[in-house]
């Protein structure tokens, strides 16, 4: 008895395989989900993946955000379904206006890939309960337009709500994956919603889950277990 | 046919690397004296029929709902008479 | 308004003395008498437009074919070759029921106009073709040649050449895993943009750039056609109509790779349902070139009807719609009853896709426009019997002087503190140093299979999960070596590529070459390339990795300033299982460091002679192949058996740079201790082929060193992996802190 978690393609989506992959590592059963069906098929958690969607025309995320598959996971987000927003993924909920702020180009103006340390600000939510809070973790980074904004009461209430879930570990060697890599205000590389079932990061926690490929390392298991344990004792 | 543009513009307080980058050029070139660039986006819309206020207002709401992501940025409408075809 | 008649075949065979201006459109007389002859009438300008195209050096190798054909008579035989030369790409049979296409292209002379757009469609138009054989896109690399790296207009082509690449490249969702970022004066105004792709697929689902089956429907999809990179079609266009349309046509093709995204999803659904009898990707020349292709790989005939072309222009001519280079398409053919199961797949991405003809019986291509036949040829005669040009090549004048000036008889450091800043300038010369400022612009992860990316010795892919199979990709050119020896220059690119897949673990099965030189008018030029040809052949005939397939750019110079010949070779390899290769990092402190093969004093070419004397002179390094054989076997044996934690190949920069590299990847130092019978300076800085700098853990130092003994291969201790300096015993230690403060600082420092 496992959790359904559904992964959305939207035209242009790149992590989509990934994100499978890494759920099922983790024990749970991905289902693949299509931009154009309002039907979520009875999954109990839903990832936006990583990717290009509509090649990041008008701005990331911005023509996603009104796919009809949008619509039911708005409507069931704020009924309380888990759904985790990965890079692109981030940017739609943020366009959708499930998370607060907006994502807009990196400050050095190039694309970044690298291998990124994070501070794990809120082990909370239903993504990221297998993390401790104040862990320090290494999580790939690639995207054209990370950076994330709000305006200064907005930045405010996240941090006094403690909804500021994932940190850029600012101070320490480029080389070692420290820095904050956009200019994202207060360093934030990823947020929840009020009720903790809705994040979205920038990062890709998917890329960080098999001992061989990429950096190597698994810290990014975690999100996928979290939400495996939730669902299934839930 | 009329033409109606909407201009995109950061909100102000935004950090804009893009315009930096440009204005940080200008020297370079051998332009001096511009103190500040902004880049955004400008939209031209070909409308069918005459433009007017109940089309100018449908038009609002598509600027403020899509075309500008009023989070991040603020948008100006509007009407352009449109010349004879470039030839 | 007024406009001539539409010139279709009636009326060019009833008005024979209508002048054509085959001379605007790059044709020689001969060729354009030669049209006359075949077709037995003066072409139509729609005609006339797609010989011209299809037979120009880029499009028919006219120049070439002669001196390439080396590469089908000498091929060596190959249980692994699936698909050879004369497809979109080879394909090469990596075990497990896997095909793994592969291809290196370039795309030089946009990216000097354009260098964001000229690189990012040259990303495009490789990966089109790996989809064009089947396969899913997996994985991509670029060797790349700028001029000075301190030059203003390397400023304005690099970055725009890396951001077109990252552009297109990450949004497509491929990892970049390998490639090369060289600097040379010579390149200036001749930038090389090479891009390779691999792509993977099962054996079944091979596909071939054929059309056959009459009644089968030719299907376009893609993009919309428009104007794109039209070039000489333009003056066509104003022949037959007059003054109704804009005068200018973009010369610079621009990608939207969201569309090429949508184009992959599509054709690899569309195969998965085994709907698909040939396809073909639009590049050069357009739909001439995959009408003319498709047809004549068939069962050679074609009726198309170019009203039905989707238009982003109204206002093209047909000879423009056959021309247009618009990026993003392809030429499908499919049976009838399949029809309408494509365009819904299609419709489900939101691809257009359009019937534009049909296979017919015959041997005629025929095209149509407004209901008059403007095309009707022997689709053969267009796509494969052009002009074969026999260029005169001569070994040049000075091609004697150049080698008898010998880098050996260079200044050399008098000093172990001369030594030392030599050293330390190498690890920072521009050639030499950290590109990771380029490569962190390219996604390493996408898919999420990549097990060695940059700057590892080969880019390493995952393409089964269950077993660990994995494909390995290098790629090397050396245009310094191949001016002072063409032959020798063309067959160290090769061995430094094969040497490269075979250090990170896998077996070398074949070859791709991009083939980058001046202009073919000139005998000099000719000879380097028939040289470089005769080599690369000659040598993937010793080593059994066959040429499948390439790329041939020519006319890169500037007035009389050829570029050095650059041959540039990709080697594809094949890993049983990825969890056994090879990184570059040192991974432990106290393992062994040995150095595999024989070092002599070699510095023809090398980067220490550019580095420190700004020197080109001498002979390149001496080729052995059946040594490059034997070092391949002993580091895939090594590999597979656990004897080493790390390896890397010795190439530019000598031993000093690769025990640098590992050291610094892997935060280690080194202890060195010069081998009796070298000199330090020859020691660190020769350029001899056939080497690499293994670690050994001590357990397996025996086992090693028998396995080397058994086989014939020289194995020299020479340190040890300890500390955080790379000291040489008796000469200097450099801290890891300063090599990496001087090795990462250059690029950065020069481009950001």
């Amino acid at each position: 008895m496992t959790a359904r978690i559904g992964v959305v393609t939207f035209p242009g989506s790149l992590d989509d395989r990934d994100t499978q992959r890494a759920i099922r590592l983790a024990g749970a059963e991905p289902v693949a989900l299509w931009h154009k069906d309002k039907n979520l098929h009875q999954v109990d958690a839903v990832v936006l993946p990583g990717g290009f969607s509509y090649g990041d025309y008008l701005r990331a995320g911005a023509i996603s955000r009104f796919s009809p598959v949008m619509e039911t996971v708005i409507e069931q987000a704020k009924a309380g379904l888990p759904v985790l927003g990965i890079c692109n993924g981030f940017q739609i909920l943020t366009e959708a206006h499930l998370l607060p702020g907006g994502m807009l180009g990196n400050d050095h103006l190039h694309f970044i890939c690298r291998d990124q340390k994070l501070r794990v600000e809120n082990a909370d939510t239903a993504w990221t309960a297998d993390y401790e809070s104040g862990q320090e973790i290494h999580i790939p980074l690639k995207n054209m337009d990370g950076r994330y904004v709000a305006d200064e009461y907005t930045l405010d209430k996240l941090e006094a709500e403690g909804r500021v879930a994932f940190r850029y570990v600012a101070r320490g060697e480029a080389a070692h994956g420290y820095g904050n890599p956009n200019g994202s205000l207060r360093d934030i590389a990823g947020i929840t919603n009020e009720a903790g079932n809705v994040v979205g990061l920038m990062p890709h926690p998917e890329h960080a889950v098999e001992p061989l490929i990429g950096s190597g390392r698994t810290d990014g298991l975690p999100f996928f277990t979290s939400i495996l344990k939730k669902l299934v004792n839930a | 046919m009329a033409r109606v543009v909407v201009d995109v513009m950061l909100k102000p307080e935004i950090l804009d690397p893009q315009g930096q980058a440009v204005q940080r050029a200008l020297p370079r070139l051998g332009f001096e004296g511009i103190s500040d660039v902004r880049q955004g986006k400008r939209f031209e819309l070909e409308v069918d029929g005459p433009v007017d206020e109940a089309a100018l207002a449908r038009i609002h709401d598509l600027a403020e709902s899509f075309l500008a992501n009023t989070v991040i940025e603020d948008f100006i409408v509007k009407v352009e008479e449109v010349a004879e075809a470039a030839k | 308004m007024s406009r001539t008649p539409l010139d279709t075949v009636e009326h060019a065979a009833a008005t024979p003395d209508v002048e054509l201006p085959w001379a605007e459109l790059g044709l020689k007389k001969d060729e354009y008498e030669r049209v006359v002859e075949i077709l037995g009438r003066r072409p139509t300008g729609a005609e006339l437009a797609m010989y011209s195209v299809m037979w120009s050096e880029h499009c028919s190798y006219k120049s070439s074919k002669v001196h390439l054909r080396q590469f089908g008579e000498k091929a060596p035989q190959s249980d692994a070759l699936l698909v050879g030369i004369g497809e979109n790409a080879g394909v090469v049979d990596v075990g497990q029921g896997y095909a793994v296409t592969f291809k290196v292209e370039s795309h030089n002379h946009p990216s000097y106009v354009e260098p964001y757009q000229g690189a990012a469609t040259g990303v495009g138009g490789i990966v089109r073709d790996i989809i064009a054989m089947g396969a899913r896109p997996v994985a991509v690399v670029d060797p790349l040649r700028f001029g000075a790296a301190d030059h203003p207009d390397t400023k304005r082509v690099l970055p725009g050449v890396v951001a077109g690449i990252g552009g297109y490249g990450n949004c497509l969702g491929l990892p970049n895993i390998g490639g090369e970022v060289v600097f040379d004066a010579c390149y200036q105004g001749n930038p090389l943009v090479n891009a390779g792709a691999i792509g993977v697929m099962r054996h079944e689902d091979i596909h071939l750039a054929k059309a056959s089956g009459s009644g089968n429907k030719v299907i376009l999809y893609g993009a919309r056609t428009g104007g794109d990179g039209i070039g000489g079609a333009s003056i066509l266009a104003s022949e037959t109509f007059d003054d109704a349309k804009p005068s200018k046509r973009p010369a610079v093709q621009v990608g939207d790779p969201f569309q090429e995204k949508l184009l992959i999803e599509c054709t690899l659904e569309a195969f998965k349902e085994k709907l698909v009898v040939g396809i073909q990707d639009l590049g050069a020349a357009g739909l001439s070139c995959a009408t003319s292709e498709l047809a004549s790989n068939g069962s050679g005939g074609m009726r198309v009807t170019l009203d039905d072309v989707p238009l982003r222009d109204s206002t093209l001519s047909p000879e423009e719609i056959l021309m247009s280079e618009s990026q993003e398409r392809m030429c499908a053919v499919v049976e009838p009853e399949k029809v309408d199961r494509f365009l819904e797949i299609c419709d489900k991405w939101d691809v257009i896709a359009t019937v534009i003809g049909e296979v017919t019986d015959g041997d005629r291509l025929e095209i149509y426009w407004h209901g008059g036949k403007i095309v009707d040829v022997d689709p053969r005669t267009v796509a494969h019997d052009g002009p074969v040009y026999e260029r005169p090549y001569a070994r040049p004048q000075w091609q004697d002087a150049l080698q008898a000036d010998d880098a050996g008889k260079l200044a050399r450091p008098a000093s172990p503190a001369e030594l030392k800043d030599q050293v330390r300038k190498l690890v920072a010369s521009p050639n030499q140093a950290s590109k990771k400022w380029i490569t962190s612009q390219y996604d390493h992860f996408v898919q999420g299979n990549t097990v060695l990316a940059q700057p590892e010795d080969s880019g390493m892919i995952r393409i089964d999960e269950e077993s660990g199979l994995g494909v390995a990709i290098a790629t090397d050119g050396n245009g310094r070596y191949a001016k002072l020896d063409p032959y020798a220059g063309a067959q160290l690119a090769l061995a430094e590529a094969y040497r490269n897949v075979a250090t990170t673990g896998a077996k070398p099965l074949a070859v791709s070459d991009c083939l980058n030189f001046g202009s073919p008018e000139d005998p000099a030029v000719m000879w380097q390339f028939a040289e470089a040809i005769r080599g690369l052949a000659d040598a993937c005939q010793q080593l059994g990795t066959p040429v499948t397939g390439g790329n041939v750019s020519l006319y890169n110079q500037t007035g009389e300033a050829a570029i050095h010949p650059t041959p540039v070779v990709a080697v594809l390899g094949v890993i049983d299982d990825v969890a056994r290769r090879t990184p570059v990092a040192f991974q432990e402190e106290g393992q062994l460091l040995y150095l595999l093969g024989d070092t002599r004093e070699e510095f023809g070419g090398s980067a220490w002679s550019q580095v420190v004397h700004d020197h080109l002179g001498g002979l390149p390094p001496k080729v052995d192949l059946e040594r490059e054989r034997l070092l391949g076997e002993i580091l895939i044996s090594a590999s597979r058996d656990g004897m080493i934690d790390s390896a890397h190949d010795l190439s530019d920069g000598g031993l000093i740079q690769a025990v640098v590299e590992s050291a610094l990847l892997g935060e280690k130092g080194a202890r060195l201790v010069v081998p009796d019978g070298l000199d330090a300076f020859t020691f660190l800085f020769s350029e001899s082929a056939g080497r690499a700098v293994v670690a050994v853990p001590r357990s397996e130092e025996l086992r090693f060193n028998d396995m080397c003994g058994a086989r014939g291969l020289p194995v020299t201790r020479i340190g040890v992996v300890d500390g955080d300096s790379v000291d040489v015993q008796g000469e200097f230690a450099l801290s890891l802190e300063e090599l990496r403060e001087a090795h990462e600082a250059t690029i950065p420092a020069l481009l950001a």
